[in-house]
């Protein structure tokens, strides 16, 4: 049992939470991620990356956004509250070294994994140049966080409400363009995102590395549910990821396989919200 | 032939005892051979596969008294030989044939802690029965004496009568033996471990404990109740349980010995690592490793629809391949989650199968339907990424391989399509790849499975391995009997080291 010790909404659907876990808060590393369930006995595993930890508070912290019925029950959860099941530090750490100059492409939630990873790049002695990107401006999130730790920082958002009114790969194009050498772009974000990342950096050869986020079950490469196509050879994101090249990944695959469910999951979701607010009314 | 009630089997053995009962120690060795092999009793099969509760029911106690009179008592016990742990086979059912459950209990207890288990998942033909007298006799290991329902028998009393006898377990020693896994391997260590006395700590990777019996072997063969029962009594006896730790991920192995101050580690991870064909079209949507589709099913309890968040992909036409245990739970899985069609595609024939004759058996009377000689060529997908049919090969069987069965050929220009929606693919599985990718000091073999020495030791020092971890996909009893191994060998180190720790103790004292 995991205590949730801090909980903060940082926009409409995407909460963050720190919840004490020593060990993993000790063991993890840049590029990990965490499975939990809400209910031990009926409830979903789902994989969320390690957005930060404190050894001292001796806590971990998640980023998540609302999107289906273990994330909604996980958002209703309040300070004080426990986790049932919470398993990590999982995956291969990301490789960290001084690559020289590094661009972090950071979309929507993507922000939250990327934060650690950039941080221990810049710690590493690399050049970041970070872009961060969301649809509008409500759904930007620890941008104040990030920007900090970057050597050059661009925001942008789909609709134009905050920062440059692009896509993350407008900048990242002009960026692969540049007269200075980039040596390694890290993207973070949706699969499409990630996608259209991989495709803006393949013309101009820049390994490009991209974490991605699968449906999972055991974590531990039981089950196979999280595999990819890596360079047309099946891959484990729980244990031979999360990290891929991104110009091998089968992107279109990975994206079919994370809908999979979708219909029962956004079925499911509906009848859990109805559930709960119907219980709140009778309360009220 | 007609399925027969449990009530039926049971009235018919409760007129045929009647025979027998009296002359239990005097009845001949033909005599013997002529009493009636009783029949499991099962859920009817049009009503079982609507829903997960176990098919096979157990015997009546009549039936089991009958079963049990069959046994010849043999001087030179075959049985016995052949079973991993050993376990006193003629004893137990000789206390059987006369009635004294409780005794027969005892003589069980006295070798596995795990009987309900063994009763029901072991491949009993295979082993114990393989040699029993009576199956020679009748020239049919089928009618051997049904030793596994027996032993099935008396832990389903014991747990009914709610009669729990902890073992013996010697005054704590101080030594601290950590155990990776919570699959039967690691069951059996961290009991023969604790009753040695010495602290014991299992740290198992998911919420619930038992590995492949709880995530793997489905409820309608292995009742979790089941599984939860043999727990409590580890539990009871003081073994220390931490879910939802990955040894290598949580804690570094190294670090239980040098941090954690464990004295010994037993490493039995099991061979979760799903092995895929490698054929066109395996990541398409709807083509499932047996694993992942039997976990959802089983530790998700993705068959409660209702209550369960994890989905379960819906599916009208499944195939399923490998003609294993695991393709005949993943192909009636489906079938009990509503799949109109079910088939098992096998490149051999029935004969060659790996299945237990049983499971195939049930499987059969569920509407599994069976394509042999047959196999996967490619997945075939439509535009959406899902999948829309299987492509297969037929084949012929050839000169036997170095297995003994015969070797499966593909016959040219065989191929044709038929229609799914979804493919299970049950092929076996890899050792899982944690401990030896975040434990660059142990020696793995080409496959990934942990070297070990005869008394089941490691490369490393302190750390010991046993199951699928070391074994490749095998068996569950074939699990215990190197976690036995093991365990003997913990034990035997560590009563060593205290010996020579008293001594020195004693050294010290005399000294001054």
């Amino acid at each position: 049992m995991n205590k949730i010790i801090y909980k903060e909404q940082l926009s409409k659907d995407v909460f963050l939470m720190r919840i004490n876990a020593p060990r993993i808060a000790e063991e993890r590393r840049p590029g990990q991620f965490i499975i939990l369930q809400t209910d031990e006995d009926y409830g979903e595993r789902i994989p969320l990356t390690i957005a930060d930890a404190d050894t001292d508070e001796e806590s971990i912290t998640i980023i998540f956004q609302v999107v289906g019925k273990t994330t909604t029950a996980l958002s209703m959860m309040l300070m004080g509250d426990y986790l049932p099941v919470l398993v990590g530090p999982l995956g291969k750490p990301t490789h960290i070294k001084n690559f020289g100059r590094v661009i972090c492409v950071a979309g929507g939630i993507g922000v939250a994994p990327m934060f650690p990873i950039a941080q221990a790049l810049k710690d590493a002695g690399n050049h970041v140049s970070i872009i961060i990107g969301a649809r509008t401006k409500e759904l930007l999130i620890l941008e104040k966080k990030i920007k900090k730790i970057a050597d050059e920082f661009i925001v942008c958002t789909d609709d134009g409400s905050y920062g440059r009114k692009a896509l993350v790969t407008e900048p990242l194009k002009e960026l692969c363009q540049s007269t200075q050498k980039t040596d390694m772009v890290i993207a973070i974000g949706p699969p499409i995102m990630m996608k259209f990342c991989s495709l803006t950096t393949k013309p101009y050869n820049v390994f490009t590395q991209v974490s991605l986020n699968t449906i999972m079950v055991d974590g531990t490469g039981m089950c196979g549910g999280c595999r990819v196509s890596v360079n047309n050879e099946v891959k484990f994101v729980c244990v031979d990821g999360p990290e891929f090249n991104g110009h091998q990944v089968d992107f279109d695959n990975m994206i079919a396989r994370l809908n999979a469910y979708k219909s029962i999951e956004q079925q499911k979701q509906k009848c859990f919200v109805e559930k709960t607010f119907k219980q709140k009314e009778e309360l009220v | 032939m007609s399925h027969l009630s449990a009530e039926e089997l049971s009235l018919k053995a409760k007129e045929v005892i009647v025979q027998y009962i009296d002359k239990c120690d005097t009845l001949k060795q033909k005599e013997r051979t002529t009493i009636p092999a009783q029949e499991m009793p099962t859920q009817d099969p049009f009503i079982r596969r609507t829903n997960l509760n176990e098919v096979a029911i157990g015997f009546s106690e009549e039936q089991a008294r009958i079963e049990a009179m069959r046994c010849l008592q043999c001087i030179k016990k075959n049985c016995v030989d052949d079973c991993p742990v050993g376990i006193d086979i003629p004893g137990f059912i000789n206390k059987i044939a006369h009635g004294d459950f409780e005794s027969a209990a005892q003589i069980i207890k006295q070798t596995t802690l795990l009987p309900a288990i063994c009763g029901r998942v072991c491949p009993q033909e295979t082993q114990c029965q393989l040699h029993c007298a009576v199956g020679k006799a009748l020239k049919d290991v089928d009618k051997s004496v049904a030793i596994g329902r027996l032993e099935r028998f008396i832990a389903d009393w014991e747990r009914k009568k709610g009669k729990r006898i902890l073992p013996e377990m010697k005054p704590p020693t101080g030594k601290r033996v950590a155990v990776v896994g919570s699959g039967p391997a690691g069951l059996v260590v961290a009991a023969d471990c604790k009753r040695e006395g010495h602290h014991v700590t299992i740290f198992e990777a998911f919420h619930k404990l038992g590995g492949v019996l709880r995530y793997g072997i489905p409820e309608f063969r292995l009742p979790n109740e089941i599984i939860d029962k043999e727990i409590e009594t580890l539990n009871e006896m003081g073994v220390e349980i931490i879910t939802n730790f990955v040894v290598g991920r949580t804690r570094k192995l190294m670090d239980l010995i040098e941090k954690d101050k464990y004295d010994a580690v037993f490493v039995g991870t099991g061979a979760g690592l799903p092995v895929f064909m490698g054929i066109e079209g395996e990541n398409l949507v709807g083509v499932f490793s047996a694993n992942e589709y039997l976990t959802r099913a089983n530790l998700m309890h993705a068959f409660e629809k209702d209550k369960a968040d994890t989905p379960m992909f819906s599916s009208k036409k499944v195939a399923v391949l490998g003609g294993g245990n695991v393709a005949m739970d993943s192909a009636r899985m489906a079938k009990r989650f509503g799949a109109e069609e079910v088939f098992v595609l096998y490149r051999r024939t029935e004969n060659e199968m790996p299945a237990r004759k049983e499971e195939v058996q049930h499987a059969k009377e569920e509407g599994v339907e069976f394509h042999f000689l047959e196999n996967a060529k490619r997945i075939v997908g439509d535009d959406h990424g899902c999948v829309k049919g299987i492509e297969c090969l037929r084949y012929e069987l050839g000169e036997p391989d170095e297995s003994g069965r015969r070797r499966p050929h593909e016959i040219k220009n065989s191929e044709f399509i038929v229609e799914v929606d979804t493919v299970i693919v049950a092929i076996g599985n890899g050792s899982n790849p944690l401990i030896s990718q975040t434990t660059p000091q142990i020696k793995v073999n080409k496959r990934g499975n942990v070297l070990v020495d005869e008394t089941q030791k490691t490369s490393m020092d302190r750390v010991f391995a046993g199951g699928d971890i070391v074994l490749g996909a095998a068996t569950v009893i074939l699990a215990m009997g190197e976690g036995r191994k093991a365990a003997a060998s913990i034990n035997l180190m560590l009563a060593k080291e205290t010996e020579s720790e008293t001594k020195k103790k004693m050294y010290i004292v005399s000294d001054m």
